[in-house]
């Protein structure tokens, strides 16, 4: 008798149909369109709708960056679409203004972090993955995972919503900081746009605590017989690191939501001090500190970045180690090594702070703790590369995106070295180095686990295969297109090239940078096309794609592979197989793969 | 293998008693985030040193007794004593009302002595306890409505429900919304005395 039915039947009524229990599990309810495909509790199809919303946020958040990429190239051109496209109070004349340049940047920051790396990377995965990994009919609770969704989604409408205000949408930057945040006199974004973002924002973290409850629950709670801790697939290592992340940090930023959403509107003085601003004057505020909020912010900001690389790093080293058809190289290293970047993302959240006044001597035990995760880090990277070596490699897209995301990981993470030491940070802060650095560790790296994720699991999905040509194509643009994007912006932050500013004509010290500005421009642009060509490819596919016409198209180990090819809401027909050893026996014996469900042999050498 | 199966269950958590430790834990988060901010704030200067009004202390005892009143309920639906049960959780919601409106003239308090809590004039550290007891008030409204619930549940004739998990998920948040006051209340009299 699992959680399971305890969950669905009530105690009393097992006690008298105890007998039975296998025949429940099957699909035994009747579903119309609605049930099945709007207010579903099934995990499979939450997971679609996660992965879907974040998809059409991933397009806004991405055309976003294209329109202030174009303003960066070609500050003095003006483009008749872009007034059409954006109108005539926001880009008079085809010239995108100083106002909407600040709110696209925002917006852009703000959605991919939160609605797209968050909500449509781990909101997706791992909802799919953890009931088929773990063995669990669906999750520990499939309402409030339902109600998960639907939070996301109206605070996606409302951040939407923002867009079209009169003001425009928030335009301090995706960090919020006040005053610019907590005074509707500081700019046009600060009004009406602020407070959707705040209502938004405070919904998003309802959506992320009910779903990282319900991950946690699951995972410990709901997996089946023989799934040991130690016999998890490492995705579901990293998604259980990855919610508990969530669930301790998101309550932190909404405690701080909270208190600005009090000086914004209740005229209390926790952020706001008597500063003097243009036509307002000095503010009536007393004693509030800007620096509180920047505490509160990133003691979630920081584990927020391990949120959006987790799931990444879970997914790619399942799938590394399936189309390397070989064993995860050091399997509990690469448990600890998360465990270990868990801990240590509450422990150096000040890092981003290192200029805001901080005293030096506090600052030194920051970089110790920032520069420790290089450790846990290293190890991962290793085990990445240990695990392709001398593998029987088998170069699927999903594949390609893994070795593409170590690449992406090492390459973001060793500039994140420099970052973590706070003298060299009095230089590097604000500048567009570290905006190179965190869109390929981060931003980059986060993306590519997720398309690892989508090309390997969505034969499972939909039952259907994406086309490899495209999917190849897609891959070698957007690999060299993000290092022809995000490198060079090393060297123009080397050079002290300020992030965020509207125009950097006026600069003596930056005009030399214009032609590279363009240069980034037109392959932001390219790469933004070929993503498109992978929504053509996922969405055709799901219709015409090639059929699945074996349970374990890639040779897998794990349990999702067990169930039928379009598994029902219940996941397994009759019983739920029982698991008998470690996920990572590929190459054993002589074997090319033993599944999690066979049951260990007897001249077997090496046992898990 | 009953026995065997149940022996395995007995020893995992029910999966929604386990989510609620794990609520618990975030929402201790947030007031380990609220309380920081006000240490942390408390070391500026301009920051306005009072007094907790003395009706917090009788919202203490009425939040203790509460707590009283439901591990009563608890042990009354145990022994399938419905009346009792019913009438025991009534009288803790009714506490955990009374809780709310003492709260509020706590604030009432402040108000009149000279310390604002909101609006302009306000000292961030009246501001503090303000914001802090009030999400504090908001999850005891949010027990007060399950209780409610619960209430309105014992009441269904139609299906007899004898499971033991939702009044000990309930009874676990309402001890736990006790023990975050009794947290606060410390907290605010020693670090703000």
């Amino acid at each position: 008798m699992s959680n399971e039915q305890i969950l669905h039947t009530g105690a009393s009524a097992i006690l008298a149909h105890d007998t039975d229990h296998g025949e429940h599990a099957g699909h035994h309810h009747h579903e119309t369109f609605i049930t099945k495909y709007i207010f579903s509790q099934d995990h499979k199809m939450i997971a679609k709708q996660f992965l879907i919303t974040g998809m059409i946020w991933a397009v806004i958040g991405g055309l976003m960056s294209v329109l202030f990429r174009i303003q960066l190239a070609y500050p003095d051109t003006s483009f008749p679409f872009l007034e059409t496209l954006l109108g005539n109070k926001w880009a008079k004349g085809g010239h995108i203004s100083a106002d909407a340049y600040y709110a696209l940047v925002t917006t852009h920051g703000t959605v991919m972090v939160f609605f797209v790396l968050t909500a449509g990377l781990s909101g997706t995965f791992s909802n799919f993955l953890i009931p088929l990994q773990v063995g669990a009919r669906d999750m520990a609770s499939p309402f409030m995972n339902m109600l998960s969704y639907w939070f996301f989604f109206i605070s996606g409408v409302i951040m939407m919503s923002s867009l079209f205000v009169e003001n425009g949408p928030f335009s301090g930057g995706w960090t919020a900081y006040p005053p610019l945040s907590a005074l509707g006199s500081a700019s046009p974004g600060s009004k009406t746009g602020m407070d959707l973002w705040l209502i938004s924002m405070a919904l998003f973290v309802v959506s992320q605590l009910l779903g990282g409850l319900n991950y946690i629950a699951t995972i410990l709670n709901m997996r089946t017989k023989g799934m040991s801790m130690t016999r998890l697939p490492l995705t579901i290592w990293a998604f259980f690191f990855t919610a508990v992340l969530g669930v301790l940090s998101f309550p932190v930023l909404l405690s701080g939501f909270i208190l600005l959403i009090f000086d914004r509107n209740f005229g209390t003085s926790f952020y706001l001090s008597d500063i003097f601003v243009n036509g307002v004057g000095a503010l009536p505020n007393e004693g509030g500190s800007a620096i509180l909020y920047q505490h509160l912010f990133w003691f979630l900001g920081h584990p927020e970045v391990y949120i959006i690389i987790l799931p990444g790093m879970g997914m790619v080293s399942e799938i590394l180690s399936t189309n390397s058809r070989k064993p995860i190289f050091g399997y509990m290293a690469m448990v600890g090594s998360l465990f270990a970047i868990a801990v240590l993302a509450f422990l150096v959240w000040a890092h981003h702070m290192f200029v805001s006044g901080m005293n030096p001597f506090l600052g030194s035990f920051f970089v110790l703790l920032t520069l420790l995760i290089a450790v846990p880090s290293a190890i991962k990277v290793f085990n990445w590369l240990t695990t392709l070596w001398r593998g029987n490699i088998r170069f699927t897209p999903a594949m390609l995106y893994s070795i593409g995301f170590v690449s992406m990981f090492i390459s973001g993470g060793l500039t994140g070295i420099w970052l973590g030491n706070s003298a060299l940070d009095i230089h590097l802060h604000d500048t567009y180095f570290i905006i190179a650095h965190f869109h390929l560790v981060m931003g980059v790296a986060g993306i590519f686990g997720m398309y690892a994720g989508i090309y390997h699991w969505f034969p499972k999905m939909f039952g259907r295969y994406m086309n490899n040509t495209l999917a190849y194509i897609h891959f070698w643009v957007t690999l060299t297109g993000a290092y022809l994007i995000f490198w060079p912006m090393h060297y123009e932050g080397l050079a002290g090239m300020p992030r965020r500013y509207y125009d950097y004509t006026n600069w003596e010290s930056f005009k030399m940078f214009a032609g590279l500005n363009l240069f980034i421009t037109i392959v932001a642009i390219i790469v933004f096309a070929v993503q498109l060509l992978f929504l053509f490819n996922f969405f055709y596919s799901i219709f015409k794609g090639r059929k699945v016409t074996s349970q374990n198209p890639w040779g897998s180990t794990t349990l999702e592979w067990t169930t039928p090819i379009h598994p029902g809401h219940g996941n397994w027909i009759g019983e739920i197989p029982e698991v008998y050893r470690w996920p990572y026996d590929y190459g054993k014996d002589g074997k090319d793969f033993i599944a999690q469900t066979t049951p260990i042999g007897a001249e077997e050498t090496v046992t898990h | 293998m009953m026995a065997t199966v149940s022996e395995q269950q007995r020893k995992r958590l029910h999966p929604h008693k386990f989510s609620l430790w794990v609520a618990m834990a975030s929402i201790l988060m947030m007031f380990a985030g609220f309380t920081s901010a006000y240490i942390v704030k408390r070391n500026d200067s301009n920051w306005l040193q009072f007094s907790l009004p003395p009706v917090f202390s009788f919202s203490t005892a009425v939040i203790l007794a509460s707590s009283l009143t439901m591990y009563l309920a608890g042990r009354s639906f145990k022994a399938r004593n419905m009346v009792r049960y019913r009438i025991l959780i009534t009288v803790t919601a009714v506490l955990g009302v009374l809780f709310v409106v003492l709260q509020t003239m706590g604030f009432k308090y402040l108000q009149e002595h000279g310390v604002k809590l909101i609006g302009s004039g306000s000292n961030p550290s009246g501001s503090f306890l303000g914001v802090i007891t009030g999400v504090h008030m908001l999850h005891v409204i949010g027990g007060v409505i399950v209780l409610i619930v619960m209430f309105i549940r014992a009441f269904n004739r139609r299906s007899k429900n004898y499971s033991l998990v939702p009044i000990e998920v309930a009874s676990t948040y309402w001890h736990f919304v006790d023990a975050i006051w009794i947290y606060l209340f410390i907290f605010f009299n020693i670090v703000s005395g």
